[in-house]
């Protein structure tokens, strides 16, 4: 499914249609989302580069990540630099989103970082309509006028709703999508630093939206953002959840799972070894709280001394709930009527002995009966 | 004449320093930690164990401390006694004290009175380093130190969104001026929806988080609490690694331990 996206993506839009919009969100409980978006971004980038996508660049609104990450991303992903630097514009809107350091005076004695000539700095993120602008310019820039296309990928639109409202993102968004030099758009949105109707606005102006989300749901108990031993166990894998928008108004929804490993983020079929049946609730701690298999087994192969009639006679278990009929019997319960025959017949041959009767273990600890109602003061 | 005494040997990292990769000198391998703290439990001996290490002879830092909480005299007396001079290393340029007691940015005449009182702010962070990255110094690595959140928030008059503007230009210096970030923040002050989100925009640019808590089984006359150190791959990323150590809190210093290791 993450290589339908792909292809998606790398396809582009038919003549007349708007451009396939893809919306990527994540969260804590899951944050996979950043290394998504990279996987379709240097996916992407390396289509361009070979010549089989329908964009012939790519512009990236960098919000969230330095220019110089994404150009070492990408480098990294084999892309090649001569054709990033050639079909990759970025609008670095990390540096300077406020246009402060034009208010200020510039440093004078220390090195400043070398800025390359694909990267355009973008001083104003709350001006939408110039963002906008600008975003077309630098794709006109290098892939000129006419019918030639180039994609569109912003790294984090929760960093813009903090500069603007809702309504002028989605409405970037949307004038990116029909213009007609747009292949493709696709973003990342933290879903929980907004209210649920910020994903669900930009659903709507999506095609694609894929969720990034915890394989094992969160309890009341781990709901806690700061249950770190849970993130740590399930943060390497998660579910990858896609609601496909089809032309016909058909709305699709698939899953996948997703894991990372050491060059990055795989997509896999959901398997049913992978259940997303909650496990064991137990508290993750330094030693068991639990007994193995083979410890339960020894554990009931001990004869407790105190129990040990010394007769050869069953071990005797008291259940004095359960009512008992003929075929229910257990042979290691003794009736209460054959026990006080038993202790009857013992008193009267005058030695004192005592019997002990072991509780069945499927007497419940927190009964509702109360032991202390044999008291008898 | 004699000759003059050889240098002490380095000391071994304690259990903090190794959790956090740091090593006998050297760069921190991360640029933002944040260091979460509660009522119960104070974390400002974090803040202190890295403005020692910062300053140590054994590597070539220099640091920028942003003083929202506590006047210079304060950290200069804490220091002392764990055998760093403050006025010594600030007198070699080592060390940039800006002094933020009761910051204030005035609101009468709307909201760009914060805006502008931030970027003053980030100003002078730049005018620090400026300084401090002299010929003599050029070549060493910037730790800026912010103790505390919270009154940045309160300078900002509970504008999130300022507080926030104002450490994405903090962290735009991590990357362009190879610095590195430290910021102190009382978890338990955010209770509001807005505030919660406060937490979670934090957790998502951090790749250091340095807890500091009070023990779960209660209060202890030798050990004062516990330290979860939550190493990222990459900012808001997966988990790498977490640590989990025990600590106590002494006049010179700050000793960190296992659990049950002690006894």
């Amino acid at each position: 499914m993450a290589e339908s996206i792909s292809r998606s993506l790398r396809d582009g839009c038919l003549e007349g249609e708007h451009a396939p919009a893809l919306t990527i969100e994540d969260s804590l409980a899951s944050p996979l989302g950043s290394h998504v978006f990279d996987h379709f971004l240097a996916n992407l980038a390396s289509q361009i580069a070979d010549g089989t996508s329908q964009a012939r660049g790519l512009v990236l609104v960098a919000l969230n990540r330095s220019p110089s990450f994404y150009i070492d991303l990408l480098r990294r992903k084999g892309v090649d630099a001569s054709l990033v630097d050639k079909w990759v514009r970025i609008l670095d809107c990390y540096s300077d989103p406020l246009g402060w350091k034009d208010r200020i005076p510039p440093l004078t004695n220390v090195q400043k970082p070398s800025t390359r000539e694909n990267v355009s700095f973008f001083r104003d993120v709350r001006d939408i309509n110039k963002l906008l602008s600008s975003v077309l310019d630098l794709g006109k820039g290098f892939v000129g006028q006419g019918k030639t296309r180039f994609a569109v990928a912003v790294d984090l639109v929760s960093n813009l709703l903090r500069h603007t409202s809702l309504p002028s993102v989605a409405g970037l968004l949307n004038n990116l999508r029909s213009n007609d030099q747009i292949s493709c758009i696709f973003w990342l949105i933290h879903s929980d630093l907004h209210e649920p109707r910020v994903s669900t606005a930009l659903a709507y102006v999506s095609t694609v939206v894929a969720s990034v989300q915890p394989i094992m749901q969160l309890t009341d108990e781990h709901r806690s953002r700061r249950d770190f031993l849970w993130l740590e166990k399930n943060s390497c894998k998660a579910k990858f959840c896609v609601r496909l928008k089809r032309r016909n108004g058909r709305v699709k929804l698939l899953a996948e799972e997703l894991h990372m490993d050491q060059v990055g983020v795989k997509f896999a079929a959901v398997t049913s070894e992978n259940s997303f049946v909650n496990k064991s609730l137990l508290p993750k701690v330094q030693f068991n709280l639990q007994l193995s298999d083979q410890e339960r087994v020894d554990r009931a192969k001990v004869v407790l001394p105190y129990e040990h009639q010394g007769n050869g006679e069953a071990i005797q278990i008291y259940d004095g709930r359960r009512s008992l009929s003929d075929d229910q019997k257990d042979p290691h319960l003794v009736q209460p009527s054959t026990l006080s025959a038993m202790t009857d017949a013992q008193a009267n041959s005058g030695n004192g002995e005592i019997h002990y009767i072991r509780d069945s273990d499927d007497e419940q600890p927190d009964s509702d009966e109360d032991p202390d109602d044999d008291l008898d003061f | 004449m004699n000759p003059s005494p050889p240098p002490p040997p380095p000391r071994d990292p304690d259990l903090l320093e190794e959790a956090l990769g740091l090593g006998r000198g050297g760069s921190p391998p991360w640029r933002l930690a944040f260091v979460e703290d509660c009522v119960e439990t104070s974390g400002a001996f974090v803040l202190h164990h890295f403005l020692k290490r910062a300053l140590s002879t054994e590597g070539d830092g220099t640091v920028v401390f942003l003083g929202l909480a506590q006047p210079f005299s304060h950290y200069d007396r804490v220091l002392r006694k764990m055998g760093c001079n403050l006025s010594v290393q600030r007198n070699k340029n080592k060390l940039h004290f800006i002094d933020l007691l009761n910051l204030e940015f005035l609101d009468e005449k709307g909201e760009n009175d914060r805006e502008i009182g931030f970027m003053d702010l980030y100003n002078r962070i730049l005018r620090s380093i400026e300084a401090i990255r002299s010929k003599d110094n050029n070549g060493g690595w910037t730790t800026i130190i912010i103790d505390d959140l919270s009154h940045l928030e309160i300078a900002a008059h509970g504008s999130v969104k300022h507080v926030l503007d104002f450490l994405q230009y903090c962290r735009s210096l991590t990357s362009e001026m190879d610095c590195f970030l430290v910021i102190l923040n009382h978890e338990d002050i955010h209770s509001s929806d807005e505030a919660l989100q406060m937490l979670s925009h934090l957790d998502y640019i951090s790749d250091i988080l340095i807890k500091a808590e009070t023990l779960s089984t209660g209060i202890a006359a030798d050990v004062h609490g516990q330290m979860t150190v939550v190493i990222k791959d990459a900012p808001g990323g997966l988990i790498k690694k977490l640590h989990s150590f025990q600590f106590k809190v002494k006049e010179n210093g700050v000793e960190f331990f296992y659990p049950g290791s002690r006894f």
